[in-house]
């Protein structure tokens, strides 16, 4: 993760705590993973500024179930249904569930 | 509306030494001071010119094995070189240049005497680019001007005292950048030797066009200039004009030129800009050209060094295309469909795809599947795909098969099959603006001139948020397509006549009777 979304992410989470989710689109699962350990245990490459820093957050792929579920499905189809057909959508969520199942604290709830 | 594509160009120029040094990964890496093990080492990461000269994408991108031929190919490039036979230094679209000549030929391109060459190294480059059938023997004079040519000791001064940069051959200093101003940051040595860096692989890119073309460099009209660079100074960071820098070096004393610039859109929107001047008269014919860059060289070097690979960004990328009126002999670039990415479009991957391909095709009364090639962004995979990138062409015409999917075109179960037919693999360096689309310009008329294809799309995308003027991304493409055959006007011999007047005389003459 850039250093400036870690920044952004950063000054969230303090500001709201884990009341803030964060919501991925990486399109690489290896991506979504290290950027979901960030957001939650701390930049893994020790480079930014959430090096270190433990926010803790609920963390989620935009293809999880969860989230998907949220949208409204006229903008899905328009912005989103496309590149759900060129990834791997299940791939994705999983990577960050991952993260989130060891690191995220107030998950939304089933 | 149409334009004729005449013919087209493309050469890289290899720069090992001077990538490792100033692109904009080693030199970031360099001023930092903590990555000193990164850059100590780079060098034993770097190719031999043999190497990049067997590397297929290489020959690939200058034309000495044909597109087909490199599709063919099995993956793992790198460690299936080419045989000799098929990795010379020409191929049909230019031409891969060692790193010695290029040096030169930089210091042919300056007309400041801001670039210093080491007396001997000088004349025995000066005398390999004579061999160069494209180099003129006004350029190989250039490289030996005595106001050019300097002692290693001044070069050392120059260096140590006032902000030069040395340039470098087989390890050792062979001469320098020298700054342009005390205080200026758009003249430091370090711009200014990606600019003329940037104008020499232009006008190497350029003299291979006129070589293709046939065209006589009295007789090209204007010259519009693609790349990424900005020249300029304090008072205004890219005023340009590379175009017209570079025509002068080619000897094209009849044309002018301008800049146009749009990051990795730049070269499709200058295409679209010289097509509509030459389809409206404006101009005669254009050539449309961008030199390379060096702050591209290297760009992913840290992963490829951490996992132990050969770093391949090393060769600086050029590329020219001469548009003339359509004469119905050429491939010809549509101008009445055009892909453009719109400001109220949004930057979802499925507006951009919509934009660029289905509403232009929608426009032309044509259908995803008539497009037999598409090429969108040509980076070659086996630099991008372990800097965590992944395979941008196979991404791409992914989402154009998605796309078309949603829009009913195809069934999903032909999604792979069409994958496999309309794609493109890429091979392009990962120069910024040389991989959008452009490089298969070349190989998509070589396809409809052999009668193997109709007509390709060239896509063109570009990050300007980088510039952070705004958050957009910008896109554009067009169609190539086969000429439409013009119908010869019909004929009447003199026999026939004769034979009318015979008749009608015959018919009066019964009237008469």
């Amino acid at each position: 993760m850039d250093l400036q979304n870690q920044q952004r992410v950063k000054d969230a989470g303090e500001k709201y705590g884990t009341d803030c989710v964060v919501i991925l689109g990486s399109s690489d699962a290896e991506g979504a993973e290290i950027y979901a350990e960030t957001v939650t245990a701390g930049d893994p490459t020790y480079a930014g500024p959430l090096a270190g820093v433990s926010l803790e957050l609920p963390v989620y792929h935009v293809f999880d179930p969860i989230i998907r579920a949220e949208c409204d499905p006229a903008a899905w189809e328009e912005q989103i249904s496309m590149m759900e057909m060129v990834l791997d959508p299940d791939a994705l969520a999983e990577a960050v569930k991952g993260m989130r199942e060891q690191y995220s604290k107030d998950v939304i709830e089933e | 509306m149409k334009v004729g594509i005449k013919s087209y160009s493309y050469c890289l120029n290899h720069a090992p030494e001077t990538g490792s040094h100033y692109g904009g990964t080693p030199y970031e890496a360099f001023h930092s001071g903590k990555e000193q093990e990164f850059l100590d080492a780079l060098p034993k990461h770097l190719q031999s010119y043999d190497s990049a000269r067997h590397y297929a994408p290489n020959q690939t991108y200058i034309g000495g094995i044909s597109y087909e031929e490199f599709e063919a190919l099995p993956s793992g490039w790198v460690n299936n070189p080419l045989p000799d036979e098929k990795a010379n230094r020409y191929g049909k679209f230019g031409e891969i240049m060692p790193e010695d000549e290029f040096l030169g030929l930089i210091s042919a391109c300056d007309e400041f005497e801001l670039v210093w060459l080491e007396k001997s190294f000088a004349e025995a480059v000066s005398a390999k680019l004579a061999q160069d059938p494209v180099i003129t023997e006004a350029i190989v004079k250039r490289v030996v001007r005595p106001k050019n040519m300097h002692e290693l000791a001044e070069i050392d001064t120059e260096v140590k005292d006032r902000d030069g940069l040395y340039l470098y051959h087989d390890g050792k200093p062979v001469g320098c950048v020298r700054s342009g101003h005390p205080t200026d940051q758009c003249l430091t040595a370090h711009v200014l030797l990606e600019n003329l860096a940037g104008k020499a692989s232009g006008v190497l890119a350029l003299l291979h066009l006129l070589k293709n073309s046939g065209l006589d460099p009295k007789d090209l009209d204007f010259v519009i200039e693609c790349s990424e660079e900005g020249a300029g100074d304090v008072g205004q960071r890219a005023g340009g004009n590379f175009a017209k820098a570079i025509a002068e070096v080619a000897g094209c004393v009849n044309a002018s030129g301008c800049d146009v610039r749009g990051f990795c859109a730049g070269p499709v929107n200058a295409m679209i800009n010289a097509a509509a001047q030459v389809a409206s008269g404006a101009r005669k014919n254009i050539a449309v050209v961008a030199g390379g860059s060096i702050p591209k060289l290297f760009m992913n070097a840290r992963d490829h060094v951490k996992k132990g690979l050969i770093a391949l960004e090393d060769c600086v990328g050029s590329f020219g295309v001469l548009l003339v009126p359509d004469d119905g002999t050429m491939p010809v670039m549509r101008l009445d469909v055009l892909g453009k990415h719109t400001v109220g479009a949004g930057g979802a991957p499925q507006a951009v795809t919509s934009a660029l391909t289905f509403e232009p095709l929608q426009a032309a009364g044509l259908t995803f599947a008539d497009v037999d090639r598409y090429a969108p962004e040509l980076q070659n995979h086996e630099i991008t795909e372990p800097a965590g990138a992944g395979n941008v062409p196979l991404a791409n015409i992914k989402m154009i098969a998605a796309l078309a999917v949603m829009k009913k075109a195809i069934e999903k179960s032909e999604m792979m099959n069409f994958i496999k037919k309309h794609g493109t693999i890429g091979y392009a360096p990962t120069q910024g603006h040389i991989p959008a689309g452009v490089p298969f310009i070349g190989p998509a008329c070589e396809l409809i001139n052999e009668g193997k294809i109709k007509r390709s799309m060239i896509i063109g995308k570009g990050s300007l948020f980088l510039a952070r003027l705004t958050n957009l991304a910008d896109g554009a493409s067009f169609l190539i397509e086969a000429p439409e055959k013009v119908e010869a006007p019909a004929t009447v011999s003199k026999d026939d006549i004769k034979a009318m007047i015979l008749e009608v005389l015959g018919e009066v003459a019964g009237k008469l009777a």
